[in-house]
């Protein structure tokens, strides 16, 4: 093995002189002079950021909403949000001579006659499918992993409401070509607020400019959509991530990693790196969709006509669970004093996602108040290790799921051949008991996963080996983890003891002031939160695990007649150790 | 007179000839079966009369159709007062083109949908039973292909003809089969078809009786030349590329949101996983010293 000595300095007579700066540290010299970036880019630069596949669920998002800006500007150059009347003479052929609006004439215009404008709109409408489907498996990754925890919570609201924005943001977009698919959208919309008692409809005279649908609404649309929101999104997302920094991330437990520091890589050059590439890959993902697949063919939907609807009218996905709430309410009405209250309409459009995004924005605090835990936490936890959090996750989703799947009904009528009626009768009773179901069958899962977990712990792994002893029994040889992996599994924090009644009464004999009307049921929420989950082993019981253990390899290996007796016992039940 | 008498006798010194009987008997033949293959009726198979064809289409109908809808076309009901088979009095050939035609009729079981199939009967067979239940009332007759043609027509008038077609589609139709001719689901296990390669003729033919949950276009509702031209706005989208790319189904929105999640957020998703598991590369190689 040969010593490369090129690098090596062959003389230490001369002192170290800085050299001069090239050109592009003389650039960065002048404008640090100026600007004083240096000092707040030193810190930052190196910021490090730990490395895991689900850290980057946001990052899609972001990226997208980057593609979104691009090609939205892209878009407006040529989109003409008017709903003043003109003739089409475009180059599509089927519709030559048609009456339409302004708006649809310029979609029609932005697919054929602008080079490119075809896929700007299609990667524009891919990127905001995207933008809201990554919003919420990054919710996901954060919620399943306690992450949400103090001292986030904020950052939780905040994620919460972009997505409430984007979800606004894609129904205006939807709304603006002013086909037919986006007019029967706006007229639904219009039918949600007119359902409201009292205020409904004075509600949709003020958004439309009078009856509906008026000249006024794609114009009002196009500015909540190009600037209003856009503008709050952008701010949100600056403060999202600003609070990112700020808390700094959270990471895996592990060897070497507590809730002090963060293990992981600096930004730069890796994290810039990293990062930059994913924006590529998103982008490129988004340019190859909008390229390759059809989305929203305006022109095949015809311009808006409220005497005109077509079969598969649904909104696009992030809308689709409150248009399958709204499927299969059954029709009640309530008529008061000539006035019709329309809980049809009403309970599942507007009640229901105000409560369930209520739910969702609730979620940490509800869960702070319920275990009393007021620590900060950076250290993430493993699903199975919250086992009532994650199946309360896991419930929600079905009913999520269910209330998706039940607004495609007619979709899976034709495709699964199947009566649209029977659909509706049985997501009538699933979204009910599918999330109770979910939520027994999640919280025995994990449990079951932390059962195999303190197994690996106390007995070791199963190797695959199987020993057979002289006298004809078999078993399964069961070796240690490694020191490393049994860190990693026992790095998380005991549950507090729920089985001892709390006492109302602290130390000095005075009464707890945190012990309301409501600590009963705060008392039964703990007991269901923790009271069947399994406690990481003790450091006596590994300890006495491992003596076994040893004592059990020796035992195996020396074959000691004391034990004759003892092995057998053992030997029968295979596994059994 | 003269030259003829003179043939005629040269002829007749021939008339005891030997091979004169033979000669006769051949002419006689030639004649015979000349007049008759030039006046007699062409074969049976060719040219039914009426009463043929119906009566063979009656064969046809006691066979494959009677158990339903009554062996004179009358119409059953079961016990309970359901509808077992529809009466068929009125319907017209063409409605029996169209279930015939497209495999629906004789249907497999009753039920909410009469779904299509490959046809039980050839083209002559469903000629006769059309014939057959065209007699039990007046109906819509079967189209000719002149009435969903767009022959005739020069390219502008053509255009129109579309333009015009879809505006109608999209008004009347697109409500049930979707704007893209994709077909829709309808109450209780029903459904309106895809029309993507259903004949112009049998387009015509439902237009015109309106089979199962369908209405039917009179020629006083949609008169004979919109629904050319809805036919022509349809077999225009068959024709015409798809600008955007694979179409997804062509069924709106909910295909659109299922390849978002599949394939747009599982690709970036498996991306993600990916750019994770590469982790930095260190610039040391083995058996360079550090």
């Amino acid at each position: 093995m040969s010593i490369d000595t090129s690098k090596v300095a062959t003389s230490n007579s001369s002192a170290a002189i800085a050299k001069k700066p090239g050109r592009a540290g003389a650039v960065a010299e002048w404008a640090d002079d100026r600007l004083g970036l240096a000092t707040a880019m030193k810190k930052n630069l190196r910021k490090v950021f730990p490395d895991h596949w689900s850290f980057m669920l946001g990052e899609i998002a972001l990226w997208s909403f980057v593609v979104l800006l691009l090609s939205g500007v892209f878009l407006t150059l040529w989109f003409n949000p008017s709903m003043g009347e003109v003739q089409y003479n475009g180059s599509y052929d089927a519709l030559r001579g048609i009456h339409m609006s302004e708006a649809y004439a310029s979609s029609l215009k932005l697919s054929f006659d602008v080079r490119g404008g075809l896929l700007m709109r299609q990667m524009h409408h891919w990127a905001a499918m995207i933008f809201i489907a990554s919003m919420m498996i990054h919710l996901l990754r954060v919620y399943f992993t306690g992450a949400h925890r103090k001292p986030r919570e904020l950052n939780w609201v905040i994620g919460c409401l972009l997505l409430l924005l984007g979800t606004l943001e894609g129904f205006t977009g939807y709304s603006l070509p002013d086909d037919l698919l986006s007019g029967t959208g706006i007229r639904a919309a219009d039918g949600f607020m007119k359902s409201m008692p009292v205020v409904g409809s004075y509600m949709s005279f003020f958004l439309f400019g009078g009856e509906f649908p008026g000249e006024s609404i794609i114009p009002r649309l196009y500015t909540v959509h190009v600037l209003l929101i856009p503008g709050l999104l952008l701010a949100l997302i600056a403060a999202h991530m600003l609070l990112l920094v700020y808390h700094k991330h959270t990471q895996w437990a592990g060897p070497g990693r507590t809730e002090e520091n963060v293990v992981g890589f600096p930004m730069l050059p890796v994290y810039a790196a990293k990062a930059g590439g994913f924006f590529f890959i998103v982008f490129g993902v988004i340019a190859l969709m909008g390229g390759l697949l059809t989305l929203n063919p305006v022109w095949l939907y015809g311009p808006y006509d409220p005497s005109k609807v077509t079969a598969g009218s649904q909104p696009d996905w992030y809308m689709g669970w409150p248009d399958g709430a709204l499927r299969i309410m059954p029709g009640l009405e309530t008529h008061l004093f000539g006035h019709t209250l329309s809980w049809n309409v009403f309970l599942p459009i507007i009640v229901l996602p105000g409560l369930m995004f209520t739910i969702l924005l609730l979620l940490p605090f509800v869960e702070s108040w319920i275990t009393g835990d007021k620590r900060d936490h950076h250290l993430l936890q493993r699903p199975r290790n919250a086992p009532t959090r994650t199946a309360t996750m896991v419930a929600l989703m079905t009913f999520y799921g269910l209330m998706w799947a039940a607004g495609g009904n007619d979709i899976i009528a034709i495709l699964l051949d199947l009566s649209i009626n029977q659909i509706t009768y049985f997501m009538r009773v699933a979204v009910f008991v599918g999330p109770v179901i979910a939520f027994i069958i999640t919280r025995r899962w994990c449990i079951s996963l932390q059962r195999k977990d303190e197994e690996v712990l106390l007995h070791g792994y199963e190797t695959g080996v199987i020993m057979r002893s002289p006298e004809g029994g078999y078993s399964e040889r069961h070796l240690p983890v490694s020191e490393s992996r049994a860190y990693t599994l026992t790095a998380r924090d005991r549950d507090p003891d729920v089985t001892a009644p709390e006492s109302t009464v602290d130390a000095n004999g005075l009464e707890d002031p945190s012990s309301g009307r409501l600590s009963g049921l705060r008392q039964r929420l703990r007991t269901l939160m923790y009271a069947d989950n399994v406690q990481p082993p003790t450091r006596q019981e590994l300890e006495a695990a491992h003596h076994h253990a040893d004592h059990d390899a020796d035992h195996h290996a020396d074959h000691h007649a004391d034990h004759e007796l003892e092995s057998r016992d053992r030997d029968a039940l295979p596994g059994g150790h | 007179m003269r030259f003829l008498n003179r043939s005629v006798g040269r002829l007749s010194r021939h008339r005891r000839g030997p091979v004169a009987g033979l000669v006769l008997l051949l002419l006689g033949l030639l004649v015979s079966g000349g007049l008759y293959a030039g006046l007699a009726p062409a074969s049976a198979d060719e040219t039914r009369t009426d009463a043929e064809l119906i009566a063979e289409g009656r064969e046809l109908f006691l066979v494959s159709c009677a158990f339903c809808h009554g062996q004179n076309g009358e119409g059953l009901e079961t016990l309970n007062g359901n509808i077992l088979g529809p009466s068929l009095v009125g319907v017209g050939a063409a409605a029996v083109d169209f279930q015939v035609g497209t495999g629906r009729m004789p249907m497999a079981q009753p039920g909410a949908q009469a779904p299509t199939k490959p046809e039980e009967l050839d083209e002559d067979e469903t000629e006769a039973v059309a014939a057959f239940v065209a007699s039990l009332g007046p109906g819509p007759a079967v189209p000719s292909p002149e009435d969903y043609s767009l022959d005739g027509l020069d390219d502008e008038e053509r255009e129109q003809a579309i333009v015009r077609g879809g505006q109608i589609f999209l008004t009347n139709c697109t409500a049930c089969h979707n704007f893209n001719g994709k077909g829709g689901a309808m109450p209780r296990g029903g459904a309106a078809p895809d029309l993507s390669n259903t004949t112009p003729e049998h387009i015509y033919e439902a237009m015109l009786t309106g089979p199962g949950q369908m209405d039917s276009f009179s020629n006083g509702n949609l008169s004979p030349e919109e629904k050319r031209d809805v036919i022509a706005y349809l077999m225009n989208l068959r024709e015409q590329p798809n600008y955007g790319g694979f179409t997804l189904g062509g069924l709106g929105p909910v295909s659109e949101g299922l390849f978002a999640w599949l394939g747009g957020i599982g690709a970036l998703v498996a991306f993600a996983v990916w750019i994770a598991a590469h982790t930095t590369r260190s610039s040391k190689k083995k058996g360079e010293t550090a």
